[in-house]
């Protein structure tokens, strides 16, 4: 790889290594979300320090999406107090000015279940098309850059294609690649490997791990109780709007303390298994 | 029949140059202003906002519900009792442009609803705000589902511009009529003037053709 790869990789595991000296790149509390009549958060709290991984776990319906979404303005919340990186709160008690959910919104970037890549786009537009149009970064730098990490997930041949000439694995790593370029302080996934073919979910999990390795901030919502485990910094479970136990991975994945847990943790991996004596009737 | 092909052929150039003087300049102009217009009023409705919504609605329905005929009318004879006297041309580009502005608005914002929401998003997140992301990202991809349906809009037009002889403008149609009644030969001359219409449209569809396959390049192929 060249140098010009990650100009900024050093810094960042530099800050990983050094968390617990800086602020969180984000804090939440109490935050709610309601969609008409149904309140779909119910105050849920979050705390992200630089070059941590958060995986939320959950049921589907759980909320953990929309939880998700409004870490980056894409929901507005109803209510609770969301601290960007800067420190400067955001009380959604109160009405949120538009340059505030702006500064919010561009401390991150994120990472789709259905990719969303923009179709009129070739793979390499999809990537510059930030950094330029909207940092307004030097075109051929960032043509750099952003060859530069395609080449990183593998597809530094497929610049020129359009995301429909590309497997639903290769579109999803250029949907990483197209948040990488941002240069975001955190990064969101939601459900990155619901949308694929299994054979193909190995591929993007790893440059998510590789991500993490390299000290990336990220909020990861997934099925995937594995990479979690593996990769995860801390784990939280969501279920009904709030949430219902969190930690170690070690810990909530694999000893949970509450029989929520146990119970989606039962269903989700192994289906199979007898139930246990604190199962529910319909598990 | 010699003579009658004679007259055909006499009248050929007369006609053609109706067209290229008169017909396609008018066309296009007013197309070309129309959409202008009708992407400003499917914004309108599109914005949200009550009032500008309700007056975009109000045009359109204006717009569809009256004949184009009566819309020149209103213009060319109607507005001089306000005191408003326009030359033929400026009434015709005047009507025919609100005209095309009226249906293509329609066409525009079902195309722009047409775009799948993760693609707003999608630009959001990489920090575009809501009109650099109309115009990078959401237009573009409305742009190739409007060709067709815009097409329709523009030959419609092409062939209404025809009216526009009732309001002295000296286009295709005119010309063949003023032949026709010297000549007293109305159906060779209605039909030529038919045939021209019809070699234009048969050019514009050929058009429409190459520039959706020009648009297409990024669809499943």
């Amino acid at each position: 790889m060249s140098p010009t790869d990650r100009p900024d990789a050093g810094d960042r595991a530099d800050g990983a290594t050094g968390a617990g000296g800086a602020g969180p790149v984000l804090r939440v509390r109490g935050l709610r979300k309601s969609f008409g009549d149904v309140e779909v958060l119910r105050g849920v709290d979050l705390e992200v320090r630089r070059g941590e991984v958060v995986a939320l776990v959950g049921p589907s319906g759980s909320g953990k999406t929309t939880f998700l979404r409004t870490l980056n303005g894409l929901e507005v919340p109803s209510g609770g107090v969301v601290t960007p990186r800067d420190g400067r709160p955001l009380d959604f008690d109160r009405p949120v000015p538009k340059r505030d959910l702006l500064r919010l919104r561009d401390q991150s970037a994120m990472v789709f279940q259905q990719f969303n890549l923009f179709p009129h786009l070739t793979v390499l537009q999809n990537v510059t098309e930030g950094p330029v149009r909207v940092q307004r970064r030097d075109p051929a730098e960032a043509r750099e850059q952003a060859l530069a990490l395609l080449g990183r997930v593998g597809l530094r041949d497929r610049a020129d294609a359009y995301p429909v000439e590309l497997s639903g694995g290769q579109q999803q790593r250029v949907g990483i690649v197209r948040a990488l370029a941002l240069e975001p302080d955190l990064l969101l996934f939601d459900e990155p490997t619901s949308a694929l073919d299994p054979e193909l979910v190995g591929d993007v999990l790893a440059v998510m791990r590789q991500l993490a390795d390299e000290g990336w901030t990220m909020v990861v919502v997934t099925h995937e109780l594995d990479f979690a485990r593996r990769v995860a910094s801390e784990v939280v479970f969501l279920d009904d709007g709030v949430v219902v136990e969190r930690g170690r991975p070690e810990d909530v994945l694999t000893d949970p303390r509450e029989p929520r847990t146990r119970r989606f943790l039962r269903r989700l991996l192994d289906p199979l298994d007898e139930p246990g004596p604190e199962a529910a009737p319909d598990a | 029949m010699q003579s009658s092909l004679d007259l055909f052929l006499r009248s050929l150039w007369p006609i053609a140059s109706g067209a290229l003087v008169a017909t396609i300049p008018l066309a296009l102009v007013s197309f070309a202003i129309g959409l202008a217009l009708a992407l400003v009023v499917a914004l309108m409705r599109l914005s949200g906002n009550a009032v500008l919504s309700g007056v975009a609605r109000f045009y359109v329905s204006v717009i569809r519900g009256t004949p184009l005929l009566v819309q020149l009318f209103i213009v060319f004879y109607g507005l001089p009792s306000l005191g408003v006297r326009l030359d033929p041309w400026p009434s015709a580009i005047i009507a025919f442009s609100l005209n095309v502005g009226g249906y293509a608005a329609e066409v525009i914002r079902a195309a722009i609803l047409s775009v799948p929401k993760g693609q707003w998003e999608a630009a959001h997140t990489i920090g575009m705000s809501r009109g650099l992301a109309l115009r990078r990202i959401v237009l573009p991809q409305a742009a190739r589902v409007s060709v067709p349906p815009l097409s329709n809009t523009f030959i419609s037009l092409v062939k209404d511009t025809s009216l526009a002889s009732v309001i002295l403008v000296t286009e295709l149609f005119r010309q063949a009529r003023q032949i026709a009644t010297v000549s007293n030969e109305f159906m060779l001359l209605y039909l030529e003037a038919a045939l021209v219409y019809w070699l234009i449209c048969l050019v514009l569809s050929a058009g429409q053709n190459v520039l959706e396959k020009r648009l297409d390049r990024h669809v499943a192929h």
